[in-house]
């Protein structure tokens, strides 16, 4: 059987142009670049930011599994990392293995357990998770720093070509591919029978069983590929950072990512994206302008997405186009 | 030794607590079966139906298909052996269409449902066959609507389709006229009709028009226990049979 002559039915695309979605993407990073030449760490952290809330749409968006604790996966990237380059190789691709290694091996361990609780049980446990993994971390003073952080990381050039600079330059435009390919990979996945199988998984368990689908076992999956972006994440965060603390594991920053999510539309990888750049962008702007109250802001937004578009901004295009067939 | 073929029961029991739903049961269903359960509400059809298919775990009993003791086996590893369901309530992937419905179960049953890198839906071979299972079944002009758009008997009918996509040697069929219009029924019985020869087939049901139209033999299940089993004819003429369903108010 040959593929090469194979013209697939239906292709997703926006507005019927392939890869239009994609070309858009690069479009506004190329464009940030030049526009906020002096904010590229910033936009290193809402990329990085942008890949923690993809692998939360994988497990919770895709496979419906209800987390508050996507940061117990971050923080073991971002410490593998951290600790690869500060006592093996301040290589940065093996690093981001190492990181997605650690994090892969932390969602499938927990995720053994885990996987078989549901709702508020799975969501308490995974919190649950997070905070024994915060306080282990905060013990191992030794080898983490504990409070104080994990200090001495040197990154050697990416690929040994690409020297990190001090404007973050470098850093910017690694974090960038690194975000995009898994963007595309997680893009071919969700088209793909696994990916399909688990939005199945989602919409329901009984039926999935009943057609022989393993459903323990492949929620075990999706957690822990999951888990592998989450630590690709992390691990990025220390490499881009030089810093590991123990706030990679806070509660905090698991809950953002879901409010991001929920923001954007789970499900739907531009909604990850698209939530997470609003998120951090008003957040960045709002908190500069008033440092206490903008907290106010983000809660109002969300409210106002979740009623006026309970699937999310990225939903905002079908729902206008739904509004004016309405009423035309 | 003759070789036993098709779905063997024997003495199956289940006890909730103190409540005992399926008691000392014994069945057969040789391929090309068309029988029918009935019995009245919390008589332990659907409990028999989870026995069979691996929700429920027996208290005791025996349970093989073509020789291979099924107890051993959990849901998924059952409904590749061969046992198949439909759900009393349609139980169906809601937000995707019928012709997404349909592929999950063929991706399973092919064992591809775990590859990640190729559409899902550039299986050539598959996808001709999900055409002909939905022409078969008459849903060629829905295959592209929500599932949870449909009405609910065309939900019923790609609950059915579905379920055939596994290519099962049993199939259960849990009161799958329950819950559609009565204009509708027609569809559902022709569906039944036309299922395949050599398919072993229990049906679940109370429209008794329906039972004996399609069915065989019939079970008359009562407090968890087999009361009686028989042919239509006999099952119509026999006065225990008559008593619970005409002259049950008389006690
Ligand atoms: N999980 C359970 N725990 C305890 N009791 C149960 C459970 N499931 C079913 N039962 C009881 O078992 C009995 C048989 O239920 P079952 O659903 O098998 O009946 P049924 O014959 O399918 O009835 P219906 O025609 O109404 O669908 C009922 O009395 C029911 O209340
Ligand atoms: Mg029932």
């Amino acid at each position: 059987m040959s593929d090469t002559t194979l013209t697939p039915k239906r292709t997703r695309t926006i507005a019927g142009i392939p890869f239009l979605g994609e070309a858009i993407l690069i479009a506004v990073v190329i464009g940030a670049y030049f526009l906020f030449p002096y904010n590229l760490a910033f936009l290193t952290r809402i990329l990085i930011m942008v890949l923690l809330v993809l692998s939360l749409d994988l497990v919770l968006g895709f496979a419906g599994i209800a987390t508050l604790g996507q940061a117990a996966m971050y923080g073991p990237g971002a410490y593998a990392a951290g600790l690869f380059a500060v006592h093996v190789s301040g290589a940065p691709l093996p690093g981001l293995v190492v990181g997605a290694v650690a994090g892969a091996a932390l969602a499938f361990l927990s995720g053994l357990v885990l996987m078989r609780a549901k709702g508020l049980t799975l969501i308490m446990l995974t919190i649950a998770v997070a905070s024994i993994c915060l306080e282990i971390a905060n013990k191992a003073r030794d080898v983490t720093g504990g409070a104080d952080g994990l200090r001495g990381i040197r990154m050697e050039p990416v690929a040994g070509l690409f020297e990190f600079d001090f404007i973050g330059k470098t850093a910017y435009w690694y974090v960038f591919v690194v975000v995009f390919v898994v963007f595309l990979l997680l893009k071919r996945l969700a088209n793909a029978p696994l990916g399909q199988s688990l939005r199945g998984i989602h919409e329901s368990p009984e039926r999935m069983a009943a057609i022989g689908a393993p459903v323990y076992r492949r929620l075990v999956l999706a957690y822990t590929l999951g888990g592998g972006i989450a630590g690709i994440a992390g691990a990025l965060a220390a490499q881009v950072t030089q810093l590991v603390s123990l706030e990679v594991y806070s509660f905090n920053l698991s809950a953002e990512a879901l409010i991001m999510l929920i923001l954007g539309g789970t499900g739907r990888l531009y909604g990850a994206i698209i939530g997470t750049v609003i998120f951090m962008t008003v957040h960045h702007v709002a908190a500069a302008a008033d440092p206490f109250n903008w907290l106010f802001l983000i809660g109002f937004m969300v409210l106002g997405v979740v009623f006026c578009l309970p699937k999310g901004l990225a939903h905002l295009p079908t729902a206008l186009t739904r509004l004016v067939r309405g009423r035309a | 030794m003759t070789r036993v073929t098709g779905l063997r029961v024997r003495g199956l029991n289940k006890n909730f607590g103190g409540l005992t739903v399926a008691q000392d049961i014994n069945i057969d269903l040789p391929p090309g079966a068309r029988t029918a359960l009935i019995g009245p509400n919390g008589a332990g059809k659907t409990t028999f139906s989870n026995l069979i298919t691996g929700i429920l775990t027996p208290s005791a009993g025996e349970i093989t298909l073509n020789g291979q003791d099924l107890r051993a086996l959990n849901e998924a590893q059952r409904v590749k052996a061969g046992v198949a369901k439909t759900f009393q309530i349609t139980t169906l992937f809601r937000d995707l269409t019928v012709r997404q419905n349909l592929r999950l179960a063929q991706q399973e049953r092919d064992g591809r449902a775990q590859s990640w890198f190729r559409r899902a839906d550039s299986w050539p071979e598959a996808e001709d066959e999900i055409d002909a299972q939905l022409a078969a079944f008459r849903l060629l002009d829905l295959e592209e609507m929500r599932v949870d758009d449909l009405a609910y008997g065309q939900q019923r009918l790609v609950e059915m389709a579905m379920t055939l996509m596994l290519k099962p040697r049993v199939l259960i069929l849990d009161e799958p006229a329950a819950g559609v219009p009565s204009s509708d029924s027609h569809l559902i019985t022709d569906a039944i009709e036309r299922l395949p020869d050599d398919l072993a087939v229990l049906i679940i049901e109370h429209d008794m028009k329906l039972v004996f139209q399609v069915a065989s033999s019939i079970i008359v299940l009562v407090n968890g226990a087999i009361l009686t089993q028989g042919s239509p004819d006999e099952i119509a003429a026999n006065q225990q049979v008559r008593d619970l369903y005409l002259g049950g108010h008389h006690d």
